[in-house]
């Protein structure tokens, strides 16, 4: 065999071995969730808050970060949704003949795209104590939905940018105004794209940790309003997770493991949509 | 009817802009804000002070980052280091070699690692990779360790940021025409060797971009690094030793020290040193993904 094919066997080797431990690692991680989290679900971790305190009482369960990280992470999205709505409009309908003007407009939402996530809590945080608020369910839905906005603003102006010049200019031709055409048929062209990024948004929303660690708080309870500090998966699993008591471990995994499954179910959600409403869809 | 038709619309198109604008300036007044309240600490201490000096004590006014820095780096660092070759080795092998149906199998289960949480990598790391790294890579050198150091951090900082690199990775190699393969191919070139002489080559620009953006993400990766890393203010020395990157220092203690004078000033300070960081790295990828598209039109 010449040089260059024993080169290729080994190159092909050294490939397929890469892409074999990163599908391992990806295997151990939801492996080790579910071999630590499944032992600890039972039914009282699921429809029981901690008694005696998260960090020290031995009975109860999650309820309390179920709950609150559900409120937080749909009423993020639904904030993200009315921002970038608008938004994607605005680039895709008024500015689809204005490259330059959109190009600055998505590079913004790009740049943002970067920014850590505990620099969002830094800044949700300043900007509570400048307005004099606590940690609330509110501070921490606001933080993440603008932790998630880049990344629902890409998702939706994605499939909005695919939809032709040429059905918006036929919408116009017979007259619609810009609003019409703009909902009639932009909007009705990515219904199931939108669903998906929201969803994609979803899983982003509930698994950030980072963000919510000063502005949501956590407390033992299932916030009441939205004044309320409230509890989250990612920070249930963070604070219970070093605690010397074993049964306040096993809250932690059984956290690990419900928000695991969340954002699978969420994920597989989101491609199936994509999959099944993307063919009625004009290219 | 036609002025009611009229009137929404040009109703709507000052709605569009007006949320859109809001949401940008809302976005410009954070960051501004942020550069406001980390003012005092430069004002009052010089920047290289600041940058340089290894003397964290919030108590006695000294507030030396180095430690930090060194730590972010560390731990970045070896994160970038063993996430570059896997990543870029499994895009080659997704971009060039797998069939559709593979790809279509394995591209999912990468998406999949992008959206686990961070925590979770965390949780994973403390049962997992901190144990390993105590009980068995440890003892290896001789050396006694928590566990907790710039190794464990590393390793599961680069699994994450794997995903980030493979995702723009295969992208950036779509989009190179199939065409110039198959002249290579047809010069009797072997794949590898289309790969390294020719795929790899135009999509360069396209494949650096990506590791940026990888790094960007590992820098400012917060829980599950402060999760695994050990989080003791002194710059590490080897693999082995703890850290404590910058974005742990904000998380651990952001919230709680506002009683302390310049404490806070000093943590947003970080913090938007982070936001330069990463935003510089966002720009720089973006113009090598540019000229990447410029180049092929």
């Amino acid at each position: 065999m010449k040089r260059r094919h024993i080169e290729e066997k080994i190159m092909i080797a050294v490939m397929t071995a890469s892409t074999l431990i990163i599908l391992l690692t990806l295997l151990m991680i939801i492996g080790t969730v579910f071999w630590k989290g499944l032992p600890a679900m039972n039914l009282d971790m699921i429809s029981k808050t901690p008694r005696g305190g998260f960090y020290l009482g031995r009975e109860g369960g999650v309820l309390n970060a179920i709950a609150g990280s559900l409120y937080l992470s749909l009423g993020a999205v639904i904030l993200a949704a009315f921002m970038a709505l608008p938004i994607t409009l605005l680039l895709n309908s008024l500015l689809k003949k204005r490259r330059r003007a959109a190009d600055l407009i998505r590079l913004v939402f790009d740049v943002m795209s970067g920014v850590p996530s505990i620099v969002f809590g830094a800044l949700g945080f300043t900007v509570m104590i400048l307005l004099g608020l606590r940690v609330s369910l509110l501070a921490g839905m606001v933080t993440v939905s603008l932790l998630i906005l880049p990344l629902t603003v890409r998702t939706i102006d994605e499939s909005m940018r695919l939809v032709p010049a040429d059905l918006l200019d036929s919408s116009y031709a017979l007259g619609a105004t810009r609003l019409e055409s703009a909902l009639r048929v932009l909007l009705r062209q990515v219904l199931p794209a939108i669903l998906t990024g929201l969803l994609v948004s979803l899983g982003r929303a509930i698994g950030d940790a980072a963000s919510i660690l000063f502005t949501a708080g956590f407390t033992d309870h299932v916030p009441g309003s939205l004044f309320d500090p409230a509890a989250t998966l990612p920070l249930a699993i963070f604070f219970q997770l070093s605690s010397p008591i074993p049964e306040v471990r096993e809250r932690a995994y059984a956290s690990a493991f419900i928000l695991t499954l969340l954002i699978l179910f969420i994920s597989l959600l989101a491609r199936m949509i994509m999959k099944r409403y993307s063919r009625h869809v004009v290219q | 009817m036609n002025k009611r038709r009229r009137f929404f619309n040009l109703l709507s198109s000052t709605w569009l802009w007006g949320v859109s604008l809001s949401v940008i300036l809302i976005m410009l007044l954070l960051v501004i804000g942020l550069w406001l309240r980390a003012k005092p600490i430069i004002v009052e201490k010089s920047l290289l002070d600041l940058l340089f000096s290894s003397s964290w004590k919030p108590l006695r006014g000294e507030f030396g980052f180095w430690p930090f820095i060194t730590g972010t780096f560390w731990v970045t660092g070896l994160a970038v280091i063993l996430a570059v070759p896997l990543s870029l080795l499994a895009a080659i092998f997704l971009s060039e070699y797998a069939r559709g149906r593979l790809r279509s199998l394995i591209l999912p289960a990468v998406d999949i690692l992008a959206g686990i949480p961070s925590v979770v990598y965390g949780v994973w790391g403390v049962l997992v990779i901190v144990p390993l790294v105590r009980d068995r890579i440890a003892p290896l050198f001789g050396v006694v360790s928590s566990g907790y150091s710039v190794l464990s951090a590393g390793l599961v900082l680069a699994i994450m940021i794997v995903p980030v690199i493979v995702h723009v990775a295969v992208a950036v190699m779509r989009t190179v025409p199939s065409a110039m393969r198959e002249v290579s191919l047809a010069l009797g070139a072997t794949r590898w060797q289309t790969v390294k002489y020719v795929v790899t080559r135009k999509a360069f620009p396209g494949l650096v971009a990506a590791v940026v953006l990888g790094l960007s993400r590992a820098f400012g990766e917060t829980m599950a690094v402060m999760m695994v890393a050990g989080n003791v203010a002194v710059s590490p020395r080897s693999l082995l030793d703890p850290a404590y990157p910058l974005p742990a220092l904000i998380a651990n203690h952001y919230g709680e020290m506002h009683s302390i004078p310049l404490v806070d000033s000093a943590l947003l300070f970080s913090a938007f040193l982070l936001l330069v960081i990463v935003v510089v790295f966002h720009l720089l990828s973006r113009a090598m993904l540019r000229r990447l598209t410029v180049t092929e039109g």
